[in-house]
């Protein structure tokens, strides 16, 4: 019977939610890099292009990023504690991050950093970020209200599933936007309602724009639960306004949405005329309380300076919800009993750097500030080359680690896309892998105003390696527009 | 207006989710420490937070990898043995930046390597990596695996009760059905392959699609070990019934009897031959969380996938990308733990005696915890022959069970909770984990330390004994 029956789980008989979403960031132009770098591997000189160079993902320690020293000479010692009882280690050690260390230690009962924690993370660890939070923003933050995740991302599905019903709730995202929210609301089963940020004016955020959207979508009968907010934008790299800002949270209040801010890039600006503001400040300032504004925060270890991706670290912080609400966030976070314990200390430490006086503090600064400087120079070095190619034209990267430029497509090119079905930015996105091996994602995967073309490049390539790229870019984009031009 | 979001307006599948490990029990437990009582959280399977200490070797790699610079320091032989610092540099050549860097979503090839070989020095049986997706803890995987199953409530996943409720939380999460069958106590809660065409043929009258089949080898709340002959029969059936077979085997490593020691599904399913070798439909999971290491709090864990067609592997995989990758740190471990220390190795001995010791202490404390619970007149308990847990059957007089009525509790709920006030033990209530009608356990895990055991076992013993005098009927058992 067995033979004959079909396969219990196949692709046809897949959780249709499963095949519908989409994640650009490692889809299908990755693996066909991977491809790529295989057959260097055994046949180094078979392509015009002796490396793959990823620029698909905000991955800063694969392209060379260096690790805070302090933060790892902590993690260090809190992943075998045994090293704080030999006398060896005051040497290999900065004394301040044995201090930070053993105090972490004594916040986890029985220094077990092996054992599942409370569900939240760890309270001290918590009361840090806490304090981390008051401290940036001047509002008090609770301890409570923090949720530690593996990484941001589970955070968003968390509260995804907590927001959508069915297929007629919907939740407002930016377009472009980060493709995790598209993924994650097509895997919970509800309608993503898109605003458009304007590119013409630095990929601005209209109010006006957002009161349309959500208008036609209640128009549909959706219900909009939430509005998404990535500031610093990806891929966009906008970095909003206060005035922005106020408006926006005026907004979700007098529409009775949930706030949903992505604020894991507030560590990356590299502009001096804005600065970073998390919503729960401006909230904040304008008067409103838990009462006012229902708000969850995302932070990520992932970004800023500290680029620790591979860590999964990062939380959410929880304001103006009830408390069967919560109780019912707590309960789903339960489920996965806890997030990694490495990456919540790495959250602590995050929030709650050394500080002047400390015995680390002047190499830390250092260390940082030559990351955060050379991110700087490299957006920018890149975003004037791109805008130097012909019918290229790429916003300023205020924030964040992207550039998002538009590229103006001849018409042979698009035709020459459609017959290799492809989308024509995926079609250029590929062309421009096999002749350079740089690996970028094609717009589509964030979503454009229709008719237009985009790809998302990453700034994280180390300095040195900037020349050749764009050399490399220029070149094939002239070679590109001389074959397809009309 | 209503707040824009409100109990009312949440997802139903959330509220109807239960989780009762990290529950009502746990929650009041936590209320009693934070007043000054002392607790015994022996709620969750959780061994560094009830003492043991982690196996020194792997703790010593994995700081190396966190502090690569440490690897040029010329001191650094003084910290730690050229083994850990061998080891180190291998495995953060492996990945594709140090610790900080997103591996590849389906985890670290090298390090899935490592499992595969693992894997088939276990069995016998070669396995492919590419197979094999390392996960943050078994938990996300086991997670995972339903979701791409379930499409709607139609869809049933057979679950044996009792079951450690991450099951019956992701299936409620994902709108699922669980479709229930139950281990049989008296047998030593054995597989009862008449109960369970029994479920399925129910559930097929109700118009639901039975998809897949979960078993927990060693059990979890149970800690039976299945037999050779138990898992032939599973697997037949699943093959009858076209049912993909969920294998949780995370407590592979802890089995304290010699009669039926742990041969994993996929190895069974190879001796069988074709066609069930190359039709059976199998996913088989792992963590770094139990058996001897306890690593809980570093999140590792894997799932491998045996006869899922290549299409089917790319949307699973698709979704475990839109979550990056699992934590490095944590795959490290998952390396560790399939590739120790060998004989000859500088920190062989010492890492075979942390293990031993460990290992050893398991065994003894299921037998002083199994025989503990026996010694009460009122309580009968299967022997732990696996897991971490010890899952006893206390038989509640009728105006106990009244009581909890009144109290708007379940029975169970309401003995763990007094066990709870008297006694610090925080347990977790059998209802948690599903059990007969009018059955009532609670679990506990075999994890306190063994000098802590006496102690513990004489506290519930007193307990359970003035419970007893107080709600039995005073004449004792109804005189013929």
């Amino acid at each position: 019977m067995g033979s004959d029956a079909t396969a219990s789980v196949t692709v046809e008989s897949i959780n249709p939610k499963v095949l519908k979403c989409e994640y650009a960031v490692r889809g299908e132009i990755v693996t066909h890099a991977q491809r790529l770098q295989q057959q260097l591997q055994t046949n180094p000189s078979s392509l015009p292009f002796d490396e793959i160079i990823y620029c698909n993902i905000g991955n800063p320690q694969s392209l060379g990023q260096q690790p805070i020293t302090f933060f790892r000479e902590v993690l260090a010692l809190c992943d075998h504690p045994a090293l704080l009882e030999k006398p060896e280690t005051s040497v290999l050690f900065s004394s301040d991050s044995i201090a930070r260390a053993q105090q972490i230690l004594s916040s986890i009962p029985g220094k077990a950093t092996g054992a599942y924690s409370h569900s939240q993370g760890i309270k001290g660890l918590r009361d840090a970020i806490a304090a981390g939070i008051a401290a940036r923003d001047g509002f008090p933050a609770n301890a409570d209200d923090i949720f530690l995740t593996d990484g941001a991302s589970p955070g968003v599905h968390n509260m995804m599933q907590l927001l959508l019903r069915s297929e007629s709730d919907g939740i407002l995202c930016p377009i472009p936007q980060y493709p995790l929210y598209s993924a994650s609301i097509a895997l919970h089963g509800g309608t993503l309602v898109p605003y458009y940020l304007d590119e013409a004016t630095g990929w601005g955020l209209e109010i006006s724009e957002l009161k349309k959207q959500l208008e036609d979508a209640r128009s549909k009968g959706i219900t909009v639960r939430s509005l998404v907010v990535i500031n610093p934008g990806n891929p966009t790299g906008q970095v909003l306004a206060e005035e922005n800002q106020k408006q926006i949270v005026e907004f979700c209040k007098n529409e009775g949405l949930v706030l949903l801010a992505d604020e894991v890039y507030q560590e990356n600006i590299y502009v001096d005329d804005k600065k970073f503001n998390s919503f729960k400040k401006i909230a904040r300032s304008m008067g409103y309380g838990e009462e006012d504004l229902p708000l969850v925060s995302y932070q990520s270890i992932s970004k800023g300076y500290y680029g620790e991706c591979g860590k999964r670290g990062g939380y959410m912080e929880v304001t103006g919800f009830s408390s069967s609400v919560r109780e019912q966030i707590y309960k789903v976070a339960s489920v996965n009993l806890c997030s990694n314990i490495s990456g919540q200390i790495l959250a602590s430490l995050v929030m709650n750097p050394p500080k002047p006086g400390d015995a680390s503090y002047e190499s830390y600064v250092a260390e940082r500030d030559g990351i955060l400087k050379s991110l700087a120079r490299r957006a920018k070095a890149l975003e004037d080359a791109l805008n130097s190619l012909e019918g290229v034209t790429c916003n300023k990267a205020e924030g964040a680690m992207y550039l998002f430029p538009q590229v103006r497509l001849p018409e042979k090119a698009i035709e020459a896309a459609k017959e290799a079905k492809k989308a024509p930015d995926a079609f250029y996105a590929l062309s421009l892998l096999e002749s350079t091996g740089v690996v970028v994602v094609p717009g589509s995967g964030f979503g454009q105003v229709p008719g237009t073309y985009h790809f998302r490049c990453t700034i994280l390539p180390q300095e040195d390696k900037i020349p050749a790229i764009i050399s490399r870019l220029t070149a094939f984009h002239e070679k590109f527009l001389n074959k397809y031009r009309d | 207006m209503a707040k824009p979001l409100d109990y009312e307006s949440l997802n139903e599948n959330v509220k109807k989710t239960a989780y009762a490990v990290r529950g009502e029990l746990y929650l009041r437990a936590s209320e009693l420490q934070k007043e000054g009582k002392k607790i015994i959280f022996t709620n969750v399977g959780n061994p560094h937070a009830l003492g043991q200490k982690p196996l020194t070797f792997p703790r010593q790699v994995v700081a190396l990898c966190q502090a690569p610079f440490l690897l040029d320091d010329p001191n650094v032989g003084l910290l730690f043995p050229a083994d850990a610092i061998a080891r180190a540099k291998h495995y953060l050549q492996l990945t594709s930046g140090g610790l900080g860097a997103y591996s590849d979503s389906r985890g670290i090839p090298g390090v899935r390597k490592e499992v595969a070989e693992f894997i088939e020095r276990r069995d016998g049986y070669p396995t492919d990596p590419e197979l094999i997706f390392l996960t943050d803890g078994a938990s996300k995987g086991v997670m995972q695996m339903l979701n791409a199953i379930i499409r709607n409530e139609n869809d049933g996943i057979l679950v044996p009760v009792p079951q450690y409720p991450l099951y019956s939380a992701a299936i409620t999460l994902y709108g699922g059905s669980l479709v229930p069958y139950y281990l049989e106590e008296e047998a030593n809660w054995s597989l009862d392959f008449n109960n369970i065409r029994q479920s399925i043929a129910s559930a097929r009258s109700k118009g639901i699609t039975v998809r897949a089949m979960v078993i927990i080898n060693p059990g979890n709340p149970t800690g039976q070990c299945l037999s050779e002959a138990n898992i032939r029969e599973l697997l037949r059936f699943c093959f009858l019934e076209n049912l993909v077979l969920l294998a949780d085997e995370v407590y592979q490593q802890n089995i304290y009897q010699d009669e039926r020691p742990f041969i994993s599904a996929r190895k069974i399913l190879f001796d069988m031959g074709p066609p069930l070798s190359k039709e059976v439909q199998l996913v088989s999971f792992h963590t770094v969380s139990k058996g001897y290491w306890g690593e809980c709090g570093q999140r590792g864990g894997y799932f491998e996938m045996t006869n899922l067609s290549p299409k089917t592997v790319d949307e699973i995989y698709k979704v475990a990308s839109i979550s990056l990758s699992p934590n490095v740190p944590g795959q490290i471990f998952m390396g560790l733990m399939v590739n120790p220390p060998k004989p000859g190795d500088i920190s062989y001995f010492k890492f075979e005696q942390e293990s031993k010791a460990i290992m050893e202490s398991l065994r003894k404390r299921a037998r002083i915890m199994t025989d503990g619970f026996n010694s009460c007149r009122n309580v009968v308990c299967n022997f732990t022959e696996g897991a971490m847990y010890s899952f006893p059957q206390i038989r509640l007089p009728a105006r106990a069970i009244e009581a909890a009525k009144s109290a708007g509790k379940a029975p169970d709920v309401l003995y763990c909770l007094k066990l709870l006030e008297a006694t610090g033990i925080s347990t977790v209530p059998g209802s948690g984990f599903g059990q007969k009608e009018g059955v009532f356990h609670l679990r506990t895990t075999i994890l306190p330390a063994e000098e802590d055991m006496p102690a513990i076992m004489e506290s519930f013993k007193k307990f359970n004994d003035a419970f007893m005098e107080e709600y039995e009927d005073y004449r004792g058992y109804s005189r013929m």
